[in-house]
């Protein structure tokens, strides 16, 4: 059973390690839309507000928006890696992260060594990790490529091996940023089939992109952030077509 | 099946279960042991990429140190080569232990800073990287300790197996200081310039180069400041001593003092070390 379920969901990003006294006169003048003083007096950006949405099994969303609307930092903490300021958010489903195709990664180490290293940081074991490693070759494809280190990958085959990873751990809610994009067209082909077969039963598929064609062909719901805000969600061509209109 | 990492996660602003959440970070990080050492291996492996003497590296600057310091202070303060020597070895090298351990908390996780932010992860994981990467150190300089004595003939003692407590009161230390250290060094960029500073005084006042006794009436004071503490624990079996009641008491001490206040932090600003780094 896989379900994410927010309410009131808000993300500050306080601006630290900055000269906080001119910062606050230049902007806070200014703009206040997104960035305002929180009680401690802080200038902090406001990168999620108030967010509500309930995803149930089998949903397929995508996170459409301009830049900076808060798509990365909704994933990110649905993912757990930021705690909420104010809200609530409930995630229930083991998450595959295809945030960064990099995070995680030790570029010197092999591709194979790489999976055993990503293993170990979902708490398996190196047994484990080397099974894993297996599975992982038989999908991304790279041939020798997976004995030699990651920096002399390609930005594509490090895309081939972070997806690779994360879907053979078979996620029950699979968290995607566009970057995987970058795969060519015979990846595409089998990345999209086993997206299909993963999104069949209790799974969720979240992904956020500026591409609609994307849009329209993996996914059943949109939701559209702007500044850090829910303006719509709804099934993908109402989302997209009160967009055009 | 593959074992599921965190099957379920939640987080209520109105209720943050502070104290639940830092237990379940300390007990996920043990579980993961084999991921804190991995990557404490690789961080050595790393540092020595492509020399040739590779982490025999680390062996070799620690024995030129004490070539050149053995002589020149053994001239400096007119004791007899044979007798300094052996003693300024251990000294130096629990010192080196020490002081590296300290400089590496307040880096532990702004080092991490790419994982931080990327996928969640116990930050007590990082902890353990930093103790870990210090003990693999250690135990290439400790064996620099038996030469010495091979050479000048100091026979060891059975007090010497003291000396493995006293490395682990070392370790629970560590492990708090790189999270109490991490997080405040996460938070105020100041803060590792100081400890810097500190650690060089240190150095100086905590009878590294010198013996304790050289201060004569004062040394029931010395362990007053907790890196005397904490390194005699360790110098004392090893030089053949089992260290004072004093000494034991002040480095238990000490280290209970490290832990609460690294556990009281934690539990209260766990949840803002992402937004820290």
């Amino acid at each position: 059973m896989a379900t994410i379920e927010a309410a009131g969901l808000a993300i500050e990003f306080p601006l630290y390690h900055h000269n906080a006294r001119s910062l606050k006169q230049r902007i806070l003048a200014s703009s206040g839309l997104r960035l305002k003083q929180d009680a401690d007096n802080r200038v902090v950006v406001a990168a999620l507000r108030d967010l509500s949405f309930s995803i149930g099994k089998g949903e397929r969303v995508a996170l459409v928006g301009p830049n900076g609307a808060g798509k990365t930092t909704l994933l990110r903490t649905i993912a757990g890696v930021y705690e909420p300021v104010a809200g609530m958010l409930r995630v229930e489903g083991e998450i595959g992260s295809l945030i960064d195709p990099a995070a995680g990664m030790d570029s010197l180490l092999t591709g194979r060594e790489n999976v055993v290293l990503r293993a170990l940081f979902r708490g398996m074991t190196e047994a484990e990790g080397r099974a894993l490693a297996d599975e992982v070759a038989g999908f991304a494809g790279l041939g020798d490529f997976l004995d030699v280190p990651t920096r002399g990958y390609s930005a594509g085959m490090n895309v081939r091996l972070a997806f690779a990873m994360a879907t053979a751990m078979s996620p029950n809610i699979l968290l995607m940023d566009e970057w995987f994009l970058a795969g060519d067209a015979d990846f595409m082909k089998r990345a999209e089939e086993r997206l299909a077969q993963l999104v069949t039963g209790a799974d969720i598929l979240m992904i956020a992109t500026h591409d609609m064609t994307v849009v329209r062909k993996w996914c059943t719901r949109a939701i559209r952030l702007e500044g850090g805000r829910i303006v719509a969600d709804g099934p993908v061509e109402d989302v997209i077509e009160a967009d055009r209109a | 099946m593959l074992n599921t990492a965190r099957p379920t996660h939640g987080f209520d602003a109105a209720n943050p279960r502070r104290r639940e959440r830092a237990l379940e970070d300390l007990a996920g990080g043990l579980a993961r042991w084999r991921l804190a050492w991995a990557l404490a291996r690789s961080d050595i492996t790393h540092r020595y990429r492509g020399s040739i003497l590779g982490p025999m590296w680390l062996t070799l600057s620690t024995a030129v140190m004490l070539g050149a310091l053995g002589f020149l202070y053994a001239k400096l303060f007119r004791i007899d080569m044979t007798d300094y020597l052996p003693w300024l070895t251990v000294s130096l090298i629990v010192w080196n232990v020490l002081n590296q351990v300290v400089s590496d908390a307040s880096g532990s996780l702004t080092g991490a800073e790419g994982v931080i932010r990327q996928m969640p992860l116990p930050y007590s994981v990082h902890a353990m990287r930093v103790v870990m990467r210090n003990a693999l150190i250690a135990a290439h300089n400790l064996p620099l300790i038996a030469v010495v004595f091979m050479i000048f003939g100091v026979a060891p003692s059975w007090y010497a197996l003291l000396a493995i407590p006293g490395f682990l009161l070392m370790a629970v230390a560590g492990f708090a200081a790189a999270l109490f250290l991490g997080m405040a060094c996460a938070r105020f960029r100041d803060i590792p310039p100081i400890i810097g500073s500190v650690m060089q005084v240190a150095f100086f006042v905590s009878a590294v180069i010198w013996k304790p006794e050289m201060v004569g009436h004062w040394q029931p004071y010395l362990p007053i400041n907790p890196v005397f503490a904490l390194m005699e624990a360790v110098r004392a079996p090893l030089m053949g001593s089992p260290g004072g009641i004093t000494v034991w008491l002040a480095a238990i001490f000490w280290t209970g003092v490290m832990v609460v206040i690294a556990w009281a932090f934690f539990v209260r600003f766990r949840g803002r070390i992402a937004f820290w780094v």
